[in-house]
């Protein structure tokens, strides 16, 4: 099968438009206007790439946040992560687009630019051949991610534990959604009253962990693909649901868009992997958000010697001494 | 001789020896075979004057080499002012230790290159610099032209209502240089598109159709084609993202790595402007070349001053189309 099959009926223009008119018929009957927030960086990217904004309704909104992997990552973070590629013999490995992103002292592009050794990969595996490539030398993958690339570091640091490799390490950021949407709402004082559900994270942990969301703050939630017709139809489901909640009295409830890939219960053996290796940390704090109790994970005792916030502690400058009390 | 050493670069015999065996053998002119301090040009008017660094990785790829690329390269911003490729200058840099047979076979793609459009190579130089200091090769070239037509082409000559094409489908070399790294692992039966591009603007010009500009999509790809054009035309380009043309390949490297295929650099596609009365006959040409040749928008005025690239979608939205910013890296989400 080829790769295009798998997404063109999800651009289809009949069906786009077809969707377009459905839901400016629809939206006439909201009981007030719709506020969507959609929850995940690629989500944003579809609505922009598509300029799917233009195709909606005056009363239908998006507000967009709290935003992606990587452009939530604060810039103490990055500092450590520029910090450790300046040490003398070693090398910073990290998912591509995360070294355009500036921490107080400049990006990961330009510490590179300053002689660090900075590596970008796509395959986090990819690490493991470069450890062994480089013997002499720490190889530090700074990871990062929702749930959905945390089980392929639990995997990579698996194996790497299997394989006793011992100059290989990883500095862990992986943050989990459900806090950063509590953080969002839990004031009281956002205007949000619909959420667009990361997917890719739901592929891991299931479509359950934002039931109790919708419960919570009885909204409705759809989670959603990302493709332009996957949004444009989540889009319509969280129009029916508002409808349908407001003439029932009824709490809206959550749907699965996409069915394709969601299920309720999402990857068991995934979500093994992240809690052998995984517990959640303290605190961490998010990029325009700030500090979130319980909002990311840290590494567990049995790994910590792969922990490179435990073994190159005594060389950060900037953070750990600030933060170590939480 | 299995490697370059420093003394080929050195001045001497075995620099001698290098340049005649090998560039001149394959280069050979009068002009070039005069080995005077410079080159003598007969010239009839204007001349179109351009130069272009390639320092390409891998230095091989599928569709060509840096040979090849050093040579269309050039070539080809000659022929986007409408001038005819005359007379290359070539510099080579060449790491010490650079294998002889790896420079032969660049050398030899450069030849055949340059039969394509009938440049001649009339100068040179060749440095050699120590291990490490430089990755392989790296050549510069650069190019004369001349005028034998009355057209002025033109970053800012495209006016409102103007038809702009594309002379086939985008992102190829882009998509074959990233598949070739390393990192990404991948592999397609993809070629580049690197191609001298002055048979089919001889042929445009020769046929007399009205041309108001031309520009090869080389690094920033199409993007940056038509965003330098808006500023110089003081225009709105209006784009059709449905007539586009993208291979399944390209496209299929986008959708896993998240890339633009606009923003992927090209060696041997062209941007066109011309009147729309021209679409038809254009179109012809650039079709007897390519079959994917495409009129993929058009130029319109915009009040508000507003100089921009105006994406359609087959939906009716819009959006901007914004020059490509940083390195092309894999987006995680």
């Amino acid at each position: 099968m080829d790769l295009k099959e798998l997404y063109q009926g999800f651009r289809d223009p009949l069906i786009m438009k077809a969707l377009t008119k459905k839901i400016n018929i629809n939206a006439k009957q909201l009981p007030h206007p719709l506020k969507v927030m959609e929850v995940c960086g690629g989500h944003t990217h579809t609505i922009m790439k598509y300029g799917l904004m233009q195709l909606l309704p005056e009363n239908i909104e998006f507000i967009h946040g709290p935003g992606c992997p990587v452009c939530i990552m604060p810039k103490e973070r990055i500092d450590q992560a520029i910090e450790l590629a300046m040490l003398p013999d070693t090398i910073l490995v990290t998912l591509g687009d995360m070294i355009r992103v500036p921490g107080s002292k400049g990006t990961l592009a330009q510490c590179r630019a300053r002689g660090g050794d900075i590596r970008p990969i796509y395959d986090p595996m990819d690490t493991l051949v470069i450890a062994k490539e480089n013997p002499t030398k720490s190889v530090i993958y700074f990871a990062i991610g929702f749930e959905t690339t945390t089980p392929m570091t639990a995997v990579l640091m698996q194996v790497a534990d299997q394989q006793k490799l011992s100059n290989f390490y990883v500095h862990c950021n992986h943050v989990l959604v459900p806090p950063a949407i509590n953080a969002v709402m839990s004031d009281g004082r956002a205007k949000i009253n619909a959420f667009i559900g990361p997917s890719h994270v739901s592929v891991i942990t299931g479509a359950k962990i934002y039931q109790c969301v919708a419960d919570k703050y009885n909204l409705p939630v759809v989670v959603a693909g990302f493709e332009p017709v996957d949004v444009m139809q989540s889009i319509l489901m969280l129009v029916d649901l508002t409808i349908a909640a407001a003439q029932h009295d009824s709490p809206p409830g959550m749907s699965i868009q996409y069915s394709r890939a969601v299920s309720m219960e999402g990857n068991l053996i995934a979500q093994t992997k992240i809690n052998e290796v995984f517990e959640i940390r303290d605190v961490f704090r998010w990029r325009g958000l700030g500090d979130i109790a319980n909002s990311a994970l840290k590494i567990r005792d049995k790994y910590a010697h792969f922990d490179a916030e435990i073994v190159f502690k005594a060389h950060f400058f900037t953070w750990f001494s600030k933060t170590k009390s939480v | 001789m299995q490697q370059i050493q420093l003394s080929h670069g050195g001045g001497g015999q075995e620099m001698n020896r290098l340049i005649k065996d090998l560039f001149f053998h394959h280069f050979t002119n009068k002009i070039l075979l005069k080995m005077e301090d410079a080159a003598i040009l007969p010239t009839n008017g204007k001349i179109a004057f351009t130069t272009d660094s390639f320092t390409v990785s891998p230095l091989f790829f599928a569709g060509g080499d840096i040979g090849k690329l050093a040579i269309a390269g050039t070539v080809n911003d000659l022929a986007m002012m409408g001038a005819k490729p005359e007379y290359l200058s070539c510099s080579f840099m060449i790491e010490e230790g650079f294998s002889y047979a790896d420079l032969k076979t660049i050398v030899q793609s450069m030849q055949k290159e340059l039969a394509v459009s009938g440049a001649k190579i009339v100068c040179g130089d060749t440095k050699v610099v120590p291990r490490g200091t430089l990755d392989g090769v790296f050549i510069n070239t650069t190019g004369v032209g001349s005028f034998y037509h009355s057209q002025t082409l033109s970053a800012s000559a495209i006016q409102a209502g103007d038809a702009i094409l594309l002379s086939r489908d985008i992102g190829c070399h882009g998509s074959c240089i990233l598949m070739a790294r390393d990192a990404l692992k991948l592999s397609s039966n993809l070629i580049s598109d690197c191609a001298t591009l002055w048979p089919v603007v001889e042929m445009l010009l020769d046929k007399n159709i009205t041309l108001h500009a031309l520009r090869d999509a080389t690094r920033g790809g199409i993007s940056a084609v038509l965003n330098e054009w808006c500023v110089a035309s003081e225009v709105q380009l209006d784009i059709n993202e449905e007539n586009i043309p993208v291979s399944d390949e390209v496209n299929g490297l986008c959708e896993l790595y998240g890339f633009e295929s606009y923003d992927l650099a090209n060696e041997g596609t062209m941007v066109l402007a011309v009147p729309q009365s021209e679409v038809a006959a254009t179109l012809a040409v650039l079709r007897l070349f390519s079959v994917s040749a495409s009129h993929i928008g058009n130029a319109c005025h915009n009040e508000e001053g507003n100089h921009k690239v105006i994406l359609h979608s087959p939906w009716g939205s819009r959006r901007y189309l914004d020059l490509p910013q940083g390195e092309l890296l894999p987006r995680i989400c």
